[in-house]
């Protein structure tokens, strides 16, 4: 067991990386995120990797790209504005099938927004924020000890269904320190990398690493199966946390530090007599969809909490289908909630004064 | 009996869809003739860009990727830094590279990336269909400049290699043409020029390469290659503007 130590998420999340095999890192500066590529800067020379300050974040995901198709495990990191840029990119690793990992320390929007923490790429992340059809795995982290252990995993994850894996944080995630340990990670076994271009060495046929189809029966066939593989996600990547939810009234649903605001907010309202559970989604995609049919049958109702004008919600109306009334709480712009004005809305719920 | 003339190796056996008359099969041609006399065919790995070029992933025997619009640079950095023994080249035309993609190219010769562009210019957008490029003339009639391009309206042309032989990390720029034999045979040495120059490790290496475009520009190819002459080789003259 590795010793405990004190540090910041963003860089947290970038020696997890390392730690991981990550040996080439594409980026360019953006708060609240930039502790991710000064860290890499500091450390990839040291392992022998690459840190490379793209000239744009278009630039850097498409280094990360050339890198993917390569067969290397590479990653890139931005916030908000910058994730936008990276669109176009995410698309071409979708369709060419590349497996790479994106860090998005989300910051307020739209436009320039601000620099505090929020919550409102979940569209963007969940729902595909470029062209075509696809899903990335989004992987939403509440603590810096478990911004580690998902960003280790998130390699495995990308290269076993060659897909790009989002780690959706925030703001408040990659500035906060806290103590975390590097448990040695025990990777899964994965295919070999056979269709990388790594130059034939005149012994094979030669690797194409494209997104190009102009037959559109091709090109569905090539969705259909990437679909197949999404399925597969969706049937044994799912992550959750429950708490409290047997005998709850009213359960709460939020993701990475809004989760830990929302925890806090249910042991007040339990300490006032309420019944109050919690769902904390760990996949935002693949969305914990059975855990709220099977919650349903018992809670009275759901309360979405959020640091945007409700995102997620629409998630979990999907997955709660009508059985239970699915209220929305949030803050944006980078506001972030209280406990106590989250207890203030369960009461509302629980005295019929609030609208779904 | 000897074979005097051959398809080179690093050249896919299949039909290319290029117009007639237009110049990139030439051009593919002397990319090919290059790899296979350096021997360099197993350990090369192209980037193919979108314009007409697009599919030339489908015509180089060798490891090949395909980049979004303009990005090739960067794919090409992502490819060379993960593998530098790999010789990485992307192939872009004259709208991927001087418009879309002038930031990847521009940063990626400031960095002395070791790859080479090579680096099609016909004055044109051609696969959709006519447009005006960052390249087209000053009076040039395209699709977009139907009036011809004006100075005031539409600026001037971009002369990338006079551009980019300004930067330390550029190792080798040079413009050649593939208008006439002797053109070609010296398009032929820049290009194997630059691959060396890659391979020896110096730095970024570029060859711009005036071409033709019949289709678009509503010439036979005879003269197209007159108007190669008349207008483009005045403004875009031929020559090495950088050699380390």
């Amino acid at each position: 067991m590795s010793e405990k130590v004190l540090m910041k998420g963003n860089e947290a999340v970038a020696e997890a990386a390392i730690q991981a095999g990550c040996r080439y890192f594409f980026g360019y500066p953006i708060t609240p995120q930039n502790e991710i590529p000064e860290y890499m800067a500091k450390r990839m020379p040291k392992v022998n990797g690459v840190y490379l300050q793209a000239e744009s974040e278009v630039a850097a995901i498409n280094m990360v790209y050339g890198a993917a198709g390569a067969g290397a495990r590479v990653m890139t990191s931005s916030s908000s504005p910058g994730i936008s840029l990276k669109q176009e990119g995410i698309s071409y690793l979708v369709g060419s099938d590349l497996p790479c990992v994106i860090v998005n320390m989300v910051r307020g929007g739209p436009g320039l927004g601000g620099i505090q923490p929020a919550q409102s790429d979940y569209f963007q992340a969940v729902k595909g924020g470029a062209h075509g059809d696809y899903y990335l795995v989004v992987l939403a982290p509440s603590s810096v000890q478990e911004a580690v252990d998902l960003t280790m995993e998130a390699f495995d994850i990308a290269d076993m269904y060659r897909t790009p894996v989002i780690i959706l944080g925030d703001g408040m995630l990659g500035q906060m320190m806290e103590p975390v340990q590097f448990h040695q990670y025990k990777g899964r076994n994965l295919p070999a990398k056979d269709w990388a271009t790594t130059g034939t060495n005149n012994s094979r046929k030669r690797n194409i690493i494209n997104s190009l189809f102009i037959d559109p029966q091709e090109l569905e066939n090539l969705n259909i199966e990437r679909f197949n593989r999404y399925k597969q996600i969706q049937e044994k990547e799912v992550k959750f946390e429950s708490v409290n939810c047997e005998d709850a009234d009213v359960v709460l649903v939020a993701y990475g530090t809004t989760a830990r605001v929302a925890k806090s907010a249910m042991s007040r309202a339990r300490a006032e007599g309420l019944k109050v559970g919690l769902i904390r989604p760990i996949t935002l995609w693949p969305f914990p969809v059975q855990v709220f049919q099977q919650v349903a049958r018992t809670a009275k109702a759901f309360l979405a909490v959020e640091m945007s004008m409700g995102q997620m919600v629409e998630d979990v109306r999907l997955a709660v289908n009508g059985l239970k009334p699915v209220y929305f709480y949030g803050r944006t712009g980078g506001m972030v909630l209280t406990p106590m004005a989250i207890v203030e809305e369960i009461k509302k719920i629980s005295g019929g004064e609030k609208n779904d | 009996m000897t074979k005097v003339f051959e398809k080179p190796k690093a050249l896919c056996d299949v039909p290319l869809h290029y117009c007639p008359g237009c110049t990139h099969g030439i051009i593919h041609r002397l990319v090919a003739e290059a790899i296979d006399e350096l021997d360099i065919l197993g350990k090369t790995v192209g980037v193919a860009s979108v314009g007409c070029s697009v599919f030339s992933y489908n015509y180089f025997e060798c490891d090949m990727q395909q980049a979004a619009h303009g990005r090739a640079p960067a794919v090409a950095t992502g490819i060379k830094r993960v593998h530098p023994g790999n010789v990485v080249f992307t192939y872009q035309g004259d709208g991927d590279l001087a418009a879309i993609g002038t930031a990847e190219m521009v940063h990626a010769a400031a960095r002395g990336e070791k790859i080479t562009v090579i680096f099609v210019n016909n004055a044109i957008y051609g696969m959709t269909g006519g447009q005006m490029a960052p390249t087209t003339l000053l009076g040039q009639v395209t699709q977009t400049s139907p009036y011809g391009r004006n100075a005031e309206n539409q600026g001037y042309p971009i002369k990338v290699c006079e551009m980019l032989s300004t930067l330390e990390g550029s190792a080798y720029i040079a413009r050649v043409s593939v208008d006439s034999v002797k053109n070609i045979r010296n398009a032929k040495k820049a290009i194997k020029k630059a691959f060396e120059t890659q391979i020896e490790g110096k730095g970024f290496s570029l060859v711009e390469v005036l071409s033709t475009c019949p289709t678009n520009w509503g010439l036979s190819p005879v003269e197209s290659l007159d108007w190669l002459r008349a207008n483009m080789m005045p403004f875009y003259p031929l020559g090495i503007y950088k050699e380390k």
